[in-house]
Parts: structure tokens; sequence; C-alpha cells
């Protein structure tokens, strides 16, 4: 045996349910104590939490198997977690497939949503957090460098990350398209929903700075408005006062449209350098459908907005098997590296088994 | 070997840059699904550089900025329009705006060394000694450059307007710039070409006027013109009468006139013509 430790342990989406994940999730503070009692095992010699809602994962350099048993052993009896349950959501690699693994989540391969780039910031997260615990050494130096050389050149390369999934962000994108920077965008939420908060979201998320809300229940609206930092608007006065916004996002339960074509044909003579750009996210419609016919006027529909974000998945899906072609080339040439004479031994899975046995 | 080749042949491989910008944009598009920024930006740069060598050496040999035939007229204004992108293309990062130019740049120099009879006479010393008067044409043709590139960003325009409207917005319309950020560089450009041809008519007007006979009235009244239905459109975007999809086919009228008043504006000129001969690069002493 003459190959480095590196190794992953722990566990995904792929493999637990969420009613699982939520069991073994870990805040911040229970990862500090965590990693200070996993520092306590013999044959441990670096280590990484890399800890989202979607995955707990263990990189790191052991010695033996045996240490991973007890790495294993540690984590499931803080959790409270019995071991032999965990060994049937348990995903345990060694050595270039652990590389590829790791390579594989920092693109987002093997996230929920295929492509999101969130990953991407939380593996670094990660690896920051253990540089500060003092945790890492050369093995995983190398590793998480080269993990981010290759997700980025993946990203870059294919188009995994291209466009949207999600119909909140697609609307976003859309914005974007027509004002550019979202920082001095107006932006008008109808309706206090969860849709009108996962669009303010991401809005907000991608800079919008000015946001209001309107409802037909005042009370929702000025709820909402202060989670966001936000004004409220009375609902009544939405048509008087469209010209003060850029983009207007519809998602009331009303049963009538809520916008008429008149309504928007006045706001867009008030304002007539910017354009207006209406998001309907409501089911019966928010926003008369004639105001797509209207110059300088853009309309999207749940629809529209739901085929653009399935084009988009159907995009990434198709090159997944390029990217991880990519990725298995870098991966075998870092695994080469790392396996070089003089590095510690790999903890051997037993034939059969998984990689790991439960302590 | 490259010191040896006349202005001519210094243009060529200009213009061979420049489609090869436009081949590799194209390529790029097909093949990966955006154009090649980076790329097409060096070699639009590369195909300036050897533009100003070509133009260079053809203003030697005519003793002024070279502007004495149409040939010459379109090299000018696609030189005043890559001219512009270099700085502007820096600033507005728009990998398509580089393939559209090394397009438009492609077009109109190989056009231009296509067709010899544009570049079979050439006026020796047309502006008479006169540095006005150079400045003149020289600002009128660069005014016409910011009017090439204001019909590209207009495209651009027309382009993301359509995508939006069709909500077709994969491919290269996923590569244009935001509507409102082509308005602004749009506004921004006219502004400038109506701003230049303002200061070049200034100065033409100032020496007409001491010699009415050195410029024919088909050519001021074209010149003037040009410049009206530029700063008309000016006027009625600042007052909102022109917006999106209409400012976008202003900017491309406009550059199509501007390009059209080029042959009332060079057959007006009353300079001694001679016929033209490749400028080779001067002798060594």
């Amino acid at each position: 045996m003459n190959s480095p430790g590196f190794f992953l342990l722990g566990t995904t989406h792929q493999r637990a349910p969420l009613a699982v994940r939520e069991k073994l999730a870990l805040d911040a503070e229970a990862s500090a104590a965590l990693q200070t009692e996993l520092a306590t095992i013999a044959g441990l010699r670096e280590l990484t939490i890399l800890n989202t809602c979607n995955r707990i994962e263990f990189y790191g350099v052991a010695e033996s198997p045996e240490t991973l048993a007890r790495i294993e052993a540690v984590f499931c009896a803080r959790q409270c977690f019995p071991p032999e349950e965990f060994a049937t959501f348990r995903l345990s690699l060694v050595g270039r497939e652990a590389i590829q693994h790791l390579f594989e989540v920092a693109t987002g391969l093997d996230s929920q949503m295929l492509g999101e780039t969130e990953i991407f910031g939380q593996v670094k997260a990660a690896y920051a957090t253990a540089q500060t615990r003092q945790s890492t050494g050369p093995v995983l130096n190398r590793v998480f460098q080269k993990t981010f050389q290759a997700a980025k050149y993946v990203r870059t390369q294919t188009a995994i990350t291209v466009g949207q999934v999600s119909i909140a962000n697609v609307a976003v994108d859309l914005a974007q398209n027509i004002f550019g920077d979202l920082k001095a965008t107006r932006i008008l939420l109808l309706g206090a929903g969860d849709i009108g908060e996962k669009t303010a979201k991401a809005f907000q998320s991608r800079g919008a700075a000015s946001l209001t809300v309107a409802s037909r229940n005042l009370e929702r609206a000025m709820g909402l408005a202060t989670t966001f930092g936000a004004s409220a608007l009375p609902f009544e006065q939405r048509e008087a006062r469209l010209a003060e916004f850029d983009v207007v996002v519809g998602s009331t339960a009303a049963p009538e449209t809520v916008v008429s074509v008149a309504a928007a044909a006045a706001a867009l003579r008030k304002r007539p350098a910017r354009p207006l750009f209406f998001i309907d996210l409501a089911l019966p419609r928010d926003i008369e459908a004639g105001v797509a016919d209207l110059e300088n006027a853009f309309l999207y529909n749940l629809d529209d907005l739901a085929k653009i974000a399935e084009s988009h998945r159907i995009a990434r899906l198709a090159e997944v098997e390029r990217a991880r072609a990519m990725l298995k080339e870098k991966s075998a040439a870092l695994w080469q590296q790392v396996s070089a004479p003089g590095a510690p031994p790999a903890p051997t899975p037993a034939a059969g088994k998984p990689a790991v046995s439960p302590a | 070997m490259l010191a040896a080749f006349n202005d001519r042949q210094w243009l060529w491989l200009s213009a061979g840059f420049y489609f090869a910008g436009f081949l590799l944009g194209t390529w790029s598009l097909l093949r990966r699904g955006r154009p090649s920024g980076v790329w097409v930006y060096a070699l639009i740069a590369a195909g300036y550089g050897l533009q100003l060598a070509g133009l260079g050496l053809r203003g030697r040999a005519v003793g002024g900025c070279p502007l004495g035939n149409t040939f010459e007229l379109f090299q000018f204004t696609a030189w005043s329009a890559i001219s512009l992108y270099l700085v502007i293309g820096v600033a507005f990062r728009s990998s398509v705006l580089g393939y559209f130019t090394a397009s438009l740049a492609a077009s109109l120099t190989l056009l231009s060394l296509a067709i010899p009879a544009w570049d079979s006479g050439r006026r020796l010393r047309f502006f008479g000694h006169n540095p006005w008067i150079e400045l003149h044409a020289a600002l009128a043709l660069f005014s016409y450059g910011v009017f090439a590139l204001l019909a590209l960003t207009s495209l651009m325009l027309l382009l993301r307007h359509f995508s939006l409207k069709s909500k077709n917005l994969g491919g290269l319309f996923s590569f244009l710039p935001s509507m409102v950020d082509l308005d602004q560089i749009g506004l921004r450009l006219l502004s400038t070409g109506v701003v230049l041809l303002a200061a070049s008519l200034i100065v033409g007007a100032n020496y007409w006027l001491r010699d009415p006979a050195s410029a024919s009235i088909g050519k001021l009244l074209v010149t003037v013109a040009v410049w009206l239905a530029a700063s008309i459109a000016l006027i009625l975007r600042l007052r909102g009468r022109l917006l999106a999809k209409r400012f976008a086919w202003t900017g491309l009228f406009l550059f199509a006139a501007a390009l059209l008043s080029l042959w009332p504006i060079d057959s007006s000129r009353h300079a001694v013509t001679v016929p033209a001969a490749p400028s080779n690069p001067p002798a060594r002493p």
C-alpha cells in the first residue's frame, strides 16, 4: 500500500432523506466542538468538515480504516444517531474517487439544483474554517486548491452553470436583461405570500435595493416589508403609482387581474425613457395579457418563466457528462501527484463492503 | 518583408485581421455558444495597428489626412469606429459588441479594397495646405465612425428587444447587454456624433464663408442634413419621444445616411485628381 490516506466520509441528499439530514446537521458551534473532539483521534492527520443543508461530509487524511471508523463513531455519538442506521446512508470514498467527488461537489454536479454555484462558496468557506482551526495539511491544501481551480475551469468551459433553473432567479435574470444593474431598479411586489417572498429574496440577493410591497392585506404587506427592509404601499394605490416602479411582480390570490392595460400604458407615458417589466406569478393571472403588446413593456407569466427554467435545466443536464469527463482527467492527475511515494497510506475499504464500518 | 509593404498591402492585412475576428467570433458562437471576447478584441486591435500603418503611409503620400477618395473615406470611417470601440469595448465588456465591430470593420475595409474603382483616382493635397479644412474633414469622418458604432449598439438593442418580446433568450441573445445599458451607450454615442459633426461644420463653415467656391451647395446640404437628422434624433430622444425600438432604428438610419452621404460629398470636391498608385514606404536615406 503506497497511497495517501485521503478520504471522504459522510452523507448527502443523494443518499439520505431530509428527515435524516436534519438529525445529522451541525450548526457552527456544534461543528467546532466536533472538530475539537475529532482532533484527539490518533491517526487523523488532516480534516475539513463540509456541512450544508444537503450534505455533511468529512474530508481528511487518515492512517487507516480504523481511524475513519473512529470518526464515524464520534460523529454518531455526538448526533445521537444509531451507527448501524448511519451505515445505510453513508458515503465513503478514498483516493482518486474521493477527489473526484469533491471536484463534482464544488462544480455543482452533485447538487440538488444541478450546476448551482452557491456550493462553491460553501466548499471555500469549509476549507477556510479548517485552515483557521489549523486542521489542514499538505494533502488537503493541495486537494482543495486544485478543487477550486478545477471547478472554475469546468464552469468556464461548459454550460453547466449557464442560465437559472428556479422561477424566481429566472425572473431576476430577465430584469437584469432589461435594466442591467439592479441597484437603482425599483421593484413593486403585489401580494405578500410565499412566492412574493421568494422573489423578493432573489431580487435582494442580486443587489436590488428598492423594494415595495403592496398586498390586499396591509398588515401582511407591512410584515413582509419589515422582513426585507422594504416599504409598504396601500393596495388601492398600486395602479396610480405604477410609474414609480421598474419591475412589477404579481403574486396575489386575487380572482381577477389587478393591473390593467390602461394603467400600464399610463405609467409608461409618465416614464417614457425606462422600460416596465411585469412578472406575473399569480394564478389566476394578476396582469392583463394585453400589457405585453405595449411598446417598452415586457410581460412574463408563470408558464414563460417555467419554460425558460426548464430549458436551462435541460442545457445543464446535457453538459454533465462532458463536465464529469473533464473532472476525471483532472482528478486522475491530482491523484498521481498526491499519491507519490512518501505519502501516508490510504484507509482501504474491505472488498464488497462499505469503505468504513460503523464502530 | 513587412517594411516593403505598400499602403494597400498593409490595409489588406488589416482587413484580414478584422475578417479573422469575424470568423473567430462566428466559430466561437456556433461551437461554444458564445462570442470569444478577448481573442476577437486582440484581433481587432492588431487590425487597427496595421490599418494605422497603411493609412499612415497613404497620409504621407497625399500630404495630409487620407480622405481623398471613396476608398480612403471608407477606410477612415472604419478606423474611426474601431478607435472608439477599443476604448468603449473595454468599459462596456460586451463580447457581442466586439463581434459586431469586427464584422462591420471587415465589411467596410474589404468592400473598399475589393472595388478598385474607388481608389483609382486620388486628390493630391486637396485640402490646399489648410490644416483647418483638414480638421473639418477628419472630424466629420470621425463622427461617421461614431455613427457606425451607434448603428452596432442600435442593432444590439433591436436584438435584445426582439429576444425579450419573443421570449427567446438563448444563444447569442444571452450575451447581449441589457436594454437600458444599450440605450444609454446609444444616447452617449449619438451626443458625441452630433457634437463632433457640429464642430466639423463650424470649422468648415468658417473656411467656406471666406471662400464660397471651396464647397458645392450639394455637399453643404448633404452634410448639414446628416447633422440635422442626428440633432433632431438627439432632441427627440432627450425629450422622451424617440425610445427603445424607434431610437434603435434611427441609429441604424443615421449611419446609413452618413455612409450614403459620402458619395455626394466625395464627388463634389474640386481638387485635381491624379491616378492612384499604391504608396510605398519612404525610401531610407
